[in-house]
């Protein structure tokens, strides 16, 4: 498709596809915007880049979808061939430049959203390390990085079939409702004492597995007060769920006063919706599958309440 | 290559009995794959409504929760290793030797070996529903440590039988695609040189190379797996030193694979129907087939971006987002190359066109939903959630079984003889389209919004949204009823299809339909010309005037 004589250009068609492309950038843009509607109260440091990252993806894939479904309505509309029409159509096998085109404005939009992502991680550093640590990079080797770097509450995460168990060293305090203070860092370490379960708090917009056999440390800092929800997000057997908890973000003082009364407090059996479902299908008349039974609802000072609102 | 035959000689017609036996003819086989396949489709599909009945309501209030994660585990298996690997294996059959022209595949028996496992090994996973326990109720991933719990220490298990039924499966597969491979290597027609080969097979060889490689880290996998679970081995046992992230990486190196052998010969699908159906040779033509070729390369060093929250390290995470971005490009080629064949088409809606043209639409949204997913922390934040449910129903079912749906109406003359009804295969389509959407599209709002996958009860929060999932997947039950009676119907009582009936550019439509057993026989034609020739006026094949002339005659005779 490389001849010397160009064809004459319609200016009535460049006006037109202008105007419609016109349309559709506002458009991605309107979507990227309503796209943080979508997502739950944003309640962490990590919350707003995956946000933003997902209000950028939105645009740009509205923008990519609108154009293949504009193309297409376009044939079914104009490009139908008529009725006892068997002719063929105009025999154009394909374009070089064309292709060295799409092949390459992909390949450029993809590794840029690519590399400013890694960035971005990098200075969030959220999760802690793990193996490999020589593959960091020089400022995190030397512990560079606000994630790496702040001083911060100590929050020991212990999943089980089926409940959570947060504990606090420092305090010497364990419950089964996680509370926070707001604006300060924490670095939860993660065990499992059975299976793999997953620590996920969608209004923090984080998740990672609890592994076994390992710990594995996670750093964020809350930003809202309010009350969420952690689910267990790995599926981890038969009442996986059930496996929730509650996430109180409180302000400073509030927390460190919750910490005083929650160290009081006489140990009692934590919150297991498990434990409960179990002890009343129990009793030789259970029909259904068999289940593992559920580890006993761990001893903490505590338990938290079964059915409190949740903002997220 | 010309192949000795014995003369051709009136043989009776061996009837309905060769399709319930053990038949070497590729043609037959294809027949028996695909109709096993949508055997197993009903149950699969039977499991889903329950799935949804279940998740209309936030509690766990219709089945059982062990029963509940009993069946989203068996309705994920039966769906992929029962309902889509065997259709797909079935329009191979079907597809490669005619389009190649081969009297049959390169080893007839072992074909028929790989076709009988599949109703062995589907009777085995369906059996695991009635042993002491119930079936596996890990998901279809079974990892390590509850896919080895066993609660209730029998030896056999239903766990023990999927993961027996999973491995027969790789067999078969393994078989296949040894078989696949070297049909399309060695016994293309004369003429036909690698660059002269129809998309289709451009992507059943890439998907098959696929699982030459993959199979073998699943498999092997697998065996570990049950090693732990029956004889107290710990390779991902933790508290005998195991590591069950070692699992996920074996089978994620197969299983992230696994979908590019689904979506690649829907690839070539799309290429194959585009054209005949704008009367446009295909767009770009090498670049959609070489392609395929970089989605298979890149399509093995993706797998660990199933495992981002898994215990992985950042380096990892990053590493693999870069290549799960790059796998975008070659598949945006295809698409872009799709939509160049049909701008400034002649257009004719039929019913294969209106499948593909839906597919293509929820193909693009998936791709979409894809670079999400790919984006680390994003991927954080939705993975695990229902928005990994509805990105892989688009890809499989909005995508991969409304291109499976194109290619049955497309091809069901040719191999049937008969020609399906336009009618019922257009009410099909819409509520395939609708259903699809309706059922998959709210899954997304409930991932972003934290809901995971695998639940049983939910917050009350997601509860709208669930509800409009629920009526999709039932509008999605309904669709396949004029499937099934348009299929039947036209089986039993259609019109006559001619050699060609939609006027398509390939070696299987210069032959009758349905084709003799030995397709082209002795007489082989040579091919002349690359495919795709729509409105270029060059023949595909030697003497094609004479050949077409000859079906013709044929046909007027018959009638």
């Amino acid at each position: 498709m490389t001849s010397s004589s160009k064809p004459p250009i319609n200016t009535t068609a460049v006006a037109g596809v202008s105007l419609w492309v016109g349309v559709l950038v506002v458009l991605s843009h309107w979507m990227g915007e309503q796209s943080h509607r979508w997502l739950p109260v944003s309640a962490s440091t990590a919350a707003p880049l995956v946000d933003n990252l997902f209000g950028l993806e939105t645009a740009i894939g509205t923008f990519v979808f609108g154009a293949v479904v504009s193309v297409m309505v376009w044939v079914m509309l104009f490009n139908r061939a008529e009725k006892y029409d068997e002719s063929d159509a105009v025999p154009v096998e394909g374009n070089t430049r064309l292709e060295v085109i799409w092949t390459a404005i992909p390949f450029v939009l993809l590794m840029a959203i690519a590399s400013w992502t890694i960035q971005a991680e990098k200075e969030l550093g959220t999760l802690g390390p793990m193996e490999h640590i020589h593959l960091r990079d020089p400022i995190e080797q030397v512990g560079g990085y606000a994630g790496d770097r702040l001083p911060s509450e100590q929050v020991e995460v212990i999943a089980r079939q089926w409940s959570w168990e947060f504990r606090y060293p420092g305090a010497n305090v364990s419950s089964t409702e996680l509370h926070l203070a707001v604006d300060q860092p924490v670095t939860f370490r993660l065990v499992s004492e059975d299976v793999l379960h997953g620590f996920f708090i969608p209004a923090f917009r984080l998740k990672q597995d609890v592994i076994p056999g390992r710990a594995i440390d996670l750093n964020i800092t809350p930003t809202r007060e309010g009350t969420y929800r952690l689910r267990d997000s790995q599926f981890s057997g038969t009442w996986f769920a059930a496996n929730q908890a509650d996430v109180v973000v409180e302000s400073a003082d509030a927390h460190s006063a919750w910490l005083q009364q929650a160290a009081a407090a006489p140990l009692q059996p934590g919150l297991s919706v498990a434990v409960e479902e179990y002890a009343t299908l129990s009793g030789g008349s259970r029909r259904g599958w068999a289940t593992v039974p559920p580890a006993p609802p761990p001893q903490v000072n505590v338990p938290g309440s079964p059915d409190q609102p949740h903002d997220a | 290559m010309t192949i000795a035959t014995f003369p051709p000689e009136p043989k009776p017609d061996p009837g309905w009995s060769r399709y319930f036996g053990f038949c070497t003819d590729a043609k037959v086989i294809g027949i028996q794959y695909i109709v096993t396949a949508f055997f197993f489709f009903l149950i699969g599909g039977l499991l889903a409504m329950v799935i949804r009945g279940e998740l209309i309501t936030p509690a766990s209030d219709l089945v059982d929760r062990a029963v509940y994660n009993g069946i989203y585990t068996m309705h994920g298996t039966i769906m992929l290793f029962l309902f889509i690997f065997p259709v797909l294996n079935g329009l191979n059959n079907l597809l490669i030797p005619t389009m190649i022209g081969a009297p049959d595949m390169a080893f007839p028996r072992l074909n028929a070996v790989a076709f009988w496992l599949v109703p062995i090994f589907g009777s085995l996973l369906i059996a695991s529903f009635f042993v002491p326990g119930g079936p596996a109720y890990s998901g279809w991933w079974s990892y390590p440590p509850v896919s080895i719990q066993n609660p209730l220490g029998h030896f056999v298990n239903g766990q023990g039988l999927w993961i027996t039924a999973v491995a027969l499966s790789g067999v078969s597969s393994i078989m296949g695609a040894l078989n696949f491979v070297t049909t399309i290597l060695r016994m293309r027609a004369p003429g036909m040189t690698i660059t002269r080969m129809p998309v289709f097979c451009w992507t059943a060889l890439a998907a098959q190379s696929l699982q030459l490689i993959g199979l073998p880290a699943l498999t092997g996998g697998a065996i570990m797996l049950l090693m732990d679970l029956s004889f107290g081995t710990s390779f991902y046992r933790p508290e005998g030193g195991g590591d069950p992230v070692l699992y996920q990486h074996f089978f994620w190196f197969y299983s992230h694979p696994a979908v590019y052998v689904i979506i690649l010969p829907v690839f070539g699908i799309f290429s194959e129907l585009f054209p005949v159906y704008s009367r446009k040779p295909l767009f770009g033509y090498l670049y959609v087939a070489l392609a395929s070729f970089i989605i298979v390369g890149l399509g093995l060093i993706v797998w660990v971006h199933h495992m981002f929250p898994s215990g992985v390290a950042q380096w990892m995470r990053n590493l693999f987002m870069v290549f799960t971005m790059l796998i975008a490009v070659p598949t945006g080629v295809k698409v872009f190359a799709w939509l160049g064949t049909i701008w400034g088409g002649k257009l004719q809606l039929t019913t294969p066109m209106l499948f593909c043209l839906g597919g293509l639409f929820n193909f693009v949204f998936a791709g979409i939903t894809g670079i999400m997913l790919a984006t680390v922390p994003v991927d954080i934040h939705v993975s695990n959630t229902y928005f990994v449910v509805g990105h892989f129903h688009y890809v499989i079912y909005g995508a991969a079984v409304m291109g499976i749906f194109a290619a049955i109406y497309h091809w069901f003359p040719k191999f049937i003889g008969r020609m399906p009804y336009e009618g019922l295969g257009k009410l099909h389509c819409l509520l395939t389209f609708v259903g699809a959407n309706l059922n998959f599209l709210p899954m997304h709002p409930l991932g972003l919004m934290g809901m995971p996958r695998r639940v049983s009860s939910y917050d009350p929060e997601f509860t709208f949204w669930n509800v409009v999932a629920s009526l999709g997947a039932f509008l999605l039950g309904v669709s396949i009823i004029p499937f099934l009676l348009n299929m039947v119907s036209a089986w039993i009582r259609g019109p006559k299809a001619t050699h060609n009936p939609w006027r398509a550019i390939g070696l299987e439509w210069l032959l009758p339909s349905p084709p003799p057993e030995d397709n082209f026989g002795e007489e082989v034609p040579t091919v002349i010309s690359r495919p795709y020739g729509y409105g270029t006026g060059l023949p595909l094949v030697e003497h094609q005037d004479e050949i077409e002339r000859r079906l013709d005659l044929q046909e007027a005779s018959a009638a």
